[in-house]
This record gives structure tokens, sequence and C-alpha cells, in this order.
């Protein structure tokens, strides 16, 4: 490896390419669409830069501009950010290129600078290394998303978006005020430093719930819920494929951070109930899956009761060492190909028929095979059936649940399981059936198709690949220094 | 390259990769299809009969990759694998031919075929399994790629069908998950091992491992259609003649009795089951699902119906000779995998010939019928006597070594489930054989398919049972012929079950 590409800042450009991008599809319309797909090209590979580095030399600090903590600016990424980073790019990439085949010409300029701006503060989000930077980020990521969601104009699209944007506002009102607490205790908002020195006080205490609060709302956990099926099920499929794989799961993420390097110590108790409220959501999304009669819907409330099993694994990791953490990063990773790829095949079966109406589906699996092969292997994942990183995830979870005796959460996991079984399956049984009005269809192009097939295969395809990753994970041990249970 | 290493994953490729490129052929390339197809069987072939003897000259052939940390997905061809592999390869090739034939013209057939060789993929790869993990694995594959094939026809039936059979399966599905891992979590291993890896913690976790067995043996118990687990059978009869024919006499109910058969004898091993006092009861239940199928079977007037729940009833007979524990009843139950597999899809052909020819679904339609299709009720004459268990015809020497296998372990009682469930079985084939053979035909048939000059059917739907049912004649003849099944049988039972 030549020693120049080594010192290129990748991380730096992972941050300004989408920026670069969006500004330039602003001063120049008529190449919006291939200036979108370069930049994103660009900026996936920015990422593979920036995973050579890391293995390479190990964890990244970049002080942005020669400022290091704790008065500069400093980028950090270990193997969890590289994970997300990768993840966020390969499904920016997908969804990039069915865009370009989606919209019309007038969606295609509002929707490109908002996408790359919002691709930006994702990069961004998951390279900060101090808690302010993840508030700027939060904020930045969470107006572009709304913006997204209101695109198509619809009445039904702008009332969910106005539900979106007062809950992730408040979310990050709530987010911000911990920091404040925070700051305000130990003057710095670095991660690193503020690791060492938090002790459990009351304003600790105080600060854990705000933020803990205010990401929950983000990332749609039960209760907090009530925002993401209309949000997500309202906007245009690309744009639902982005909030339900990445968007939530960027609020996950600082949570993760958050619990994993400050707040380990604070509290078995909000431990515990992180992970009942991740059991109650499983068990309520699933269920409210199964009775909806819009396949959007039902993907929809599919990613609420997803989001439980990310919550389930707080409590057990506590004891369980490092396969609960290992579980979760899967689980994230799988549902953002799966939940994108199923959005995306959604998208094509409202474009197809003009309509999602479960009960009238009338024959798809003939008539658009790649896209309804595409929802049944993202379906095999979210159902986390063998072979599929869904099921790598959902085995190690389950592993750890039963490892500690905690059988209350193992068989949440496994009705969990049956109940998207119930779900996935009550679409796909009516693919093959004719309906009682056939009607006409409108053509899908290729493009939007394979899109969605080639996610759905890569959720099945993790499935074989999980030692390779776990080691790409463990640079700079984000979960600590515990061994691999057997 | 060590080739000894990737044989077996080459045996699972051999019907996957053509899968996987038959679902993208275009709707009329038939030739290409019916190509691959071919190819894909007689390549497995080839391949298994090199690592039958392979096997028997004792060379090992293991592949193993990295599935998770600590976890390997295995594939490995034992004796016991092996006789799994040899049968579904072999009805494999047998049924795509037929299957060639039955769904000429009709729509969707690279779907069909597509799933076809997934669904043959995923029971080689069962058989093949190492470990409980791989075996989980190909277990849930088998179960989704029988699906689409399943409600194949997309009626609203079919998709009924298709939902019960869903319902049970993934329900077993998730059994088996919750065993396994909680297994693991005992054991720290889920290596598949002669005499079985759970005797460290036998004393332990009595209560665990008794539980951990009603979750695997449920989990299999739905495939293998054991009562009261097996209601989704007779349900999923909608589906095309060869898939019926391929669910029952092989993938499914077959997948479900050899996960049986590994669950007591390479998990707990024989004497931790007996010791458990596990293994009693699941005699009991097979006994009772014995004879439950055959009374059952009596009073269907549909054929393929009738069919099904002798299929409950016969499949059940491996669970039993597994479950009376000791060699030679664990011969005759290992047998009976091999014997009632080519029997049974004997009798499928047979019924889907005259569905498809002369549209006969009902028995009381087949008056006569023996007149007017010779050779396909000839091939079902052999298959409904070997299901009755009259010498010399492969089912015989099943019930043979499984009443002896009975009387060596003391089990007088398994006698009399074996004479009992004959004597029912004659009741329900030999008036359906009566009514072919002696009663008059009708003026004309339900609907009559001509294939020009006086043939009786099509080459493609009459060879493949005139070759299973002579098989079912010449495993029962030369039943003690090298290489037969039962010398295979035997050869499990010495070197791998009841390994000095």
């Amino acid at each position: 490896m030549p020693a120049t590409f080594m010192d290129v800042p990748w991380s730096v450009l992972l941050i300004l390419l989408p920026l670069i991008g969006g500004v330039a599809c602003f001063l120049l319309p008529k190449l919006i669409k291939i200036l979108g797909v370069l930049s994103v090209s660009a900026s996936a590979l920015a990422v593979i830069g920036l995973a050579i580095q890391l293995q390479t030399h190990g964890v990244l600090r970049y002080p942005v501009g020669g400022w290091g903590a704790p008065l500069g600016i400093e980028l950090y990424a270990d193997g969890l950010s590289l994970l997300m980073l990768a993840m966020t790019a390969f499904v920016a990439l997908a969804v990039s290129v069915y865009s370009a085949g989606y919209f019309n010409d007038q969606q295609q300029h509002r929707f490109w600078p908002l996408w790359l701006f919002l691709l930006a503060a994702l990069n961004a989000l998951f390279l900060s290394a101090d808690i302010f930077n993840l508030y700027v980020t939060l904020e930045l990521m969470g107006l572009s998303a709304v913006a997204l969601a209101a695109l198509s104009g619809t009445s039904a699209a702008v009332g969910g978006a106005m539900r979106y944007l007062f809950a992730t506002l408040l979310g990050s009102l709530l987010y911000l005020l911990g920091v404040a607490l925070l700051y305000h205790s130990y003057a710095t908002v670095d991660i690193s430093i503020l690791s060492q020195q938090v002790t459990s006080t009351t304003i600790v205490w105080t600060a854990t719930g705000l933020i803990t609060a205010g990401l929950a709302l983000k990332t749609a956990l039960f209760p907090f819920h009530f925002w993401l099926p209309p949000a997500h099920s309202s906007a245009p499929a690309p744009v639902s494929a982005v909030l339900s794989a990445l968007v939530v799961k960027a609020s996950f993420y600082i949570l993760l951070r958050l619990w994993l390097e400050i707040f380990d110590q604070v509290s078995e108790t909000a431990e515990s109930l992180l992970g009942l409220l991740g059991a109650m959501a499983i068990l309520w999304g699933s269920i409210q899956a199964l009775r909806q009669t819009r396949v959007k819907l039902l993907v929809a409330y599919s990613t609420v009761a997803q989001i439980g099993y990310l919550f389930v694994a707080f409590p057990l990791a506590s004891t369980a060492g490092i396969n609960p953490w290992h579980a979760v990063a899967y689980l994230a990773l799988s549902h953002a190909l799966a939940k994108a790829a199923m959005f995306m095949a959604a998208g094509n079966l409202l474009r197809f028929g003009g309509h999602d109406r479960i009960a009238d589906l009338d024959r798809v699996v003939q008539r658009l095979p790649l896209t309804v092969a595409a929802f049944a292997l993202a379906g095999v994942s979210i159902m986390g059936l063998p072979p599929s990183g869904g099921f790598i995830g959902k085995w190690l979870l389950l592993q750890s649940a039963l490892s500690q005796g905690r059988w209350e959460l193992a068989i949440v996991m496994i009705i969990g399981g049956l109940l998207a079984a119930g779900y996935v399956f009550k679409v796909l049984g009516r693919a093959f059936t004719q309906a009682e009005l056939p009607h006409e269809a409108k053509t899908v192009p290729a493009s939007m198709e394979w899109t969605a097939l080639l996610l759905a295969s890569t959720a099945i395809v993790i499935g074989f690949t999980a030692t390779d990753i776990f080691t790409l994970i463990e640079i700079g041990m984000p979960f600590g220094n515990s061994e691999v249970t057997p | 390259m060590n080739w000894n290493e990737w044989l077996p994953l080459l045996v699972v490729f051999s019907s996957l990769i053509p899968g996987l490129v038959i679902f993208g052929l275009p709707e009329k390339n038939i030739r290409t299809r019916t190509a691959l197809n071919m190819f894909g069987a007689v390549a497995k072939l080839a391949l298994v009969v090199w690592m039958l003897w392979g096997v028997y000259n004792e060379y090992h052939f293991e592949t193993r990759l990295a599935l998770l940390p600590g976890l390997d997905l295995v594939l490995r061809a034992g004796p016991f694998a092996l006789i799994f592999v040899t049968l579904s390869t072999v009805l494999w090739l047998v049924t795509t031919v037929y299957a060639i034939g039955y769904l000429e013209n009709s729509p969707h057939r690279s779907r069909f075929f597509g799933f076809f060789s997934l669904c043959v993929t995923a029971t080689v790869g069962v058989a093949l399994s190492g470990n409980m993990i791989t075996f989980l694995l190909f277990y849930e594959l088998l179960t989704l790629s029988t699906y689409p094939l399943v409600v194949h026809r997309g009626t609203e039936e079919a998709r009924r069908a298709g939902q019960t059979y869903l319902i049970y399966t993934i329900v077993g599905g998730a059994m088996l998950l919750l065993g396994t891992v909680w297994l693991y979590n005992l054991t720290g291993s889920l290596e598949f091992t002669p005499r079985g890896f759970i005797q460290a913690i036998a004393l332990e976790h009595q209560a665990a491992l008794i539980i951990i067995f009603i979750l695997l043996i449920g989990g299999f118990g739905v495939k293998a259609a054991l009562f009261p687990l097996h209601g989704w059978l007779p349900q999923a009869m909608v589906a095309p003649a060869p898939v019926s024919a391929l669910l029952h006499a092989v993938a499914v109910v077959k997948a479900g009795a050899f996960g049986i058969i590994r669950v007591v004898y390479d998990v707990f091993g024989v004497e931790s089951a007996a010791r458990l006092g596990v293994a009693a009861p699941l005699a009991w239940l097979a006994a009772f699902t014995i004879i439950y199928g055959s009374l059952r079977a009596l009073f269907q007037d549909d054929l393929k119906r009738r069919l099904a729940f002798s299929t409950v009833s016969q499949v059940s007979y491996i669970a039993l000779g597994v479950a009376i524990a000791g060699p030679i009843a664990t011969i005759g139950g290992v047998v009976h995998l091999v014997h009632q597999g080519i029997m049974k899809i004997t009798l499928f052909f047979c019924a889907g010939n005259l569905a498809e020819t002369l549209g006969i679904h009902k028995i009381s339609e087949m008056n006569g019928v023996g007149r007017r299709m010779p050779w396909t009720m000839a091939a079902f004459t052999i298959g409904a006597f070997g299901m009755i268990g009259a010498p010399p015809i492969a089912g015989f020497v099943s019930k043979w070594y499984l009443g002896l296998g009975a009387l060596e372990a003391e089990q007088g009682w398994v006698v009399l489930v074996l004479a009992g469930s004959s004597l029912l079985n004659a009741a329900y084939f030999l008036p359906i054989l009566h009514r072919a053979w002696f009663c008059k035909p009708p003026d004309s048939w339900p609907q009559e398919h001509d294939f020009g000059n006086n043939k009786e059917t099509a080459w493609a739907l009459l060879l493949p049972p005139v070759f299973t049912a002579g098989l079912a004649l010449a495993v029962g003849l030369l039943a003690f012929a090298p290489f037969s099944p039962l010398e295979w049988a035997q050869l499990i039972a010495k070197r791998e079950f009841y390994q000095p």
C-alpha cells in the first residue's frame, strides 16, 4: 500500500464528499442524477479507504484542522463506527440507484441535495468523538430526514412528517439538556475523557435519563414509536428505506456508544427497563404489523419490532460478555439491509399496482418475480431464519439470554420470530393468488427491482461471514476487553 | 486441493447452482432447463456414488467452514448421512423426469424447477449436516423452499394449505432453535457424535435435558408428521403430484424422521435416552401414530389423502424402530427410511398418472382402471403390497427387522402394533386393488387426456413409477446383496450407532 494512500484523511472526505455533492446538485441541476450517484459512490470508496487505514493502524483519531480534543473537533473511528459507515455506504448506494429510477424530474431536484446532506450528517455522526458534535449531527440528520419524509407533498406524507418533526425536535432537546448537564459537571464533551471521569451522581443520573429518553424517542423504542409508522409508511419508498435502515440506527448508535463508554456503571435498573421496553416493542410491533392491511405500514411496524431486539441486549450485556453486543451489531446491520430491501420492494409493488393493499396483490410473484424474491429474502433475515444475518444476531442474543437464565427474553424473541413469519408470509401468500379484480399494471424499472434484490441477498450472504465481520468490529475493542464466551 | 474436503459441499452445490440458474431462465427455454435439471441430477448421483465407494472403504469426507466464533458449518459424509443422500439423489433424478412430463405445457415451470432444486439441496444438506446448527440451517431452508411448491397452483385453497404448512413447520423450527441454543449452552458443543455428547451432564441437568429432548423431537416431529403434529400433511396434498411424491417420500417427512434418528443416536445416545426415560414415550407415540394414521386412511375417499394418512402411519415406523433401541430394530428403522421412500413415491407417481391421464382423484372412480392403465396399476400394486408388508417386497424386510428388534429388546407389544398396522394397511389398500383390477370400468373417465396411438400415458409419466416399483421389488429380493439398503443399514449400525 503506497504511503500516500494511507495518509489521505478518508474520514474527513467521508463528510466532505456528500456535502460537496449536495452543493453541486444545487448548482448543476441538469446533471443531478449523475452528480448524486457519483458523490455517493465516492463516499463509499472513502469508507473502503478508511477500512484499510483502520486495519493497518488500528483506531483512528483525527484532529480536524490540527486542533485536537478538548479544544478542537476530533474525529474518531473504531470497528463499530466502521461497521455503521460501511452499512450506510452500501445502503446509500443502493438507495441512490433506486431513487434515480423512482422519482420524477421535479422530485429529483428536491431529493438529491437533501439526501446528500443527510448522508453527510450520518457519516459525521458515526465519526464524532464528542457528545456535542453528536448533537449537531443528530439535529442535521433529523431535519433533512423530516424534509425528505415530506417530499411527496401528499397530505398523509406532510402529516406524518409533522409528527416526525415534533418527535425528533423533542428528542434532540432532551439530548441537549443531558449534554448541558454533563458539560456543566465535567467541563468536557469528549467521550473518552467523560468515560474516565463520570461517577454515579444525581446529575449524571439525570443526564443519563434525559439523553436515553431523547434518543429512545428518536429511535422509536416502544412506547415512543408512535411517530414512526405514519412517517415511514407515507414517505416515498427510497426515503422510507433510508429512515428505517439508517436514520433510526444512527440515534441507536449514539445510545449504544454512550452506554458502552459513559453510562455503563450508572444503573442496572435502567438497563433492565430498556430490556423490558425492547421486549414490549418486539411483541407490540409484531402484532401491529400482523394486523396491517397495507404493505408499507406492515413493514413500518416491523421496524418497531426489530428495534426491540436491539434493546433486549442491554440487560444481557452486563454479565454475558461480548456476545449480546455482537448480536446487536449484527442485527442492526442485517436489519438495515433487509428493511431497506423490503421498503424498496414495497415501493415497487406500489408503483406496479397503484396500491399496496395486501389482499389485492394479484399474482405479483409471476409479474414482479425479482421484487417478490427481494421481499422474501429480506423476510428470511427479519424472521431470523438461517441462513441470514438476522439468524446470526438472533442466535447470539438467544444464547446470551439462555446462559443467564433470562427465559422471558428468550421466549419473547422466539415469539417475535414466529409473528414475523406471520406478517412476512401474509404478504408472500397473496403474491401467488389471483385478486378478485385484476387491474392494469405499470412497469417498474429493472434498476429498482435489482437494487432491492441486491440488498436482500446481502442480508442473506452476511449469514456466512460472521467471523470476518466480528474481527472487523473488534478493531479498537468498542465493546470492552471481555473474551468471547462460547 | 484436497478433494475429500470439498466433496460434501460439491454434492450440495450440484443442485443449488442449477436451481439458481433455472430461476433466471425464461419460461420458454425448455431445452436448457431440462438439460440443467438432468445435468444437476446426474452429476449429483455420480458424486454420491464416488462418496459411497469412499465411505465403504473408510475414507473421511468433511467440509468445515466457520459460521460463528466457536461454531462451524460442517458437512460430513458418514454411512448414515449417505443412506439418506443416496435415497434423495436417486429419487430426485426419477422425480425430475416425472415432473418434466407432468408439468408439460403448464405455466411457471422455471419457478417450479428452481424451488424443486433448492428443496433437494436442502434435503441433501440435512443429510450431510455434521452438527445441529448446520442441520437447523438446512432444515429451515427446506421449509422455505417447499412452501412455494405447495402453493404453486396459486389457488385460494393452495394458499390456505401453504399457510397451514407454514404454521406447523415454522413453530416446529422455533422449537428446534430453542432446543438447540439451550443444548449448546449446556454442553458447549453441537457436533453429532456416535453415542451422543450429553453423557457428561446427564445427571446434573436431567430435567433440562428432558425438555430439550421434547423440544427437538417436537421440532422434527412436525415434519415427520408424528401425532398430533401431522395436521399439515393431508392439506399439503393440494400441491402438484411430483411435489407430493417428493414431500412424502423423500424431502420433508424424511428430513423429520432423519432428525429424530440423529437426536436419539448422535445427540443423546441410546443409553442416555433410555436412562432419561424419554425413549419409551417416543416409542408409544410412534406406535400410536402408526395405528392412528392407518385408521384415518381407511375413511378417505380421495386417493391422495388416503396415501397421505398412510404416510403419517408409515413414517412412524422409523421413529418406532429408533425408539425401541437395539441394533436390529435400528436396522429396521433406518432401512424403512429408504424402503418407505421408494414405495411411497411409486404410489404417488401412480396417483398423479391417474389424475393426469384420466382425471381420477377419488378411489370410488377407480373401477376397472387396471385395464385402461395396466402398467401404472401394476406399479401401484407392487407399492401397495410393499406397504402391507408382503414378502418379497421391500416393506416386508423393514417390518421383519422391526419385529425381530422388538423381540430382542423384549418389547413384545411392538409386534402386535406391527401386525395390527399390517392388517389395517391391507384393509385400506386391498379394496383399491380390487376395484382397479376386478370391477367393471365405467363408460367414460372423468377427464381423459389422449397421449396418442393407444398409449397408456406419456413416457415420462410411466417410466418413473415402473422404475421405482422395480426398485422396491429389487431391494426386497436382493436385500442381502452388497450395497443394498439393508446391508448399508447394517453397516451404519455396526460402524456408527453401535460403534465399539
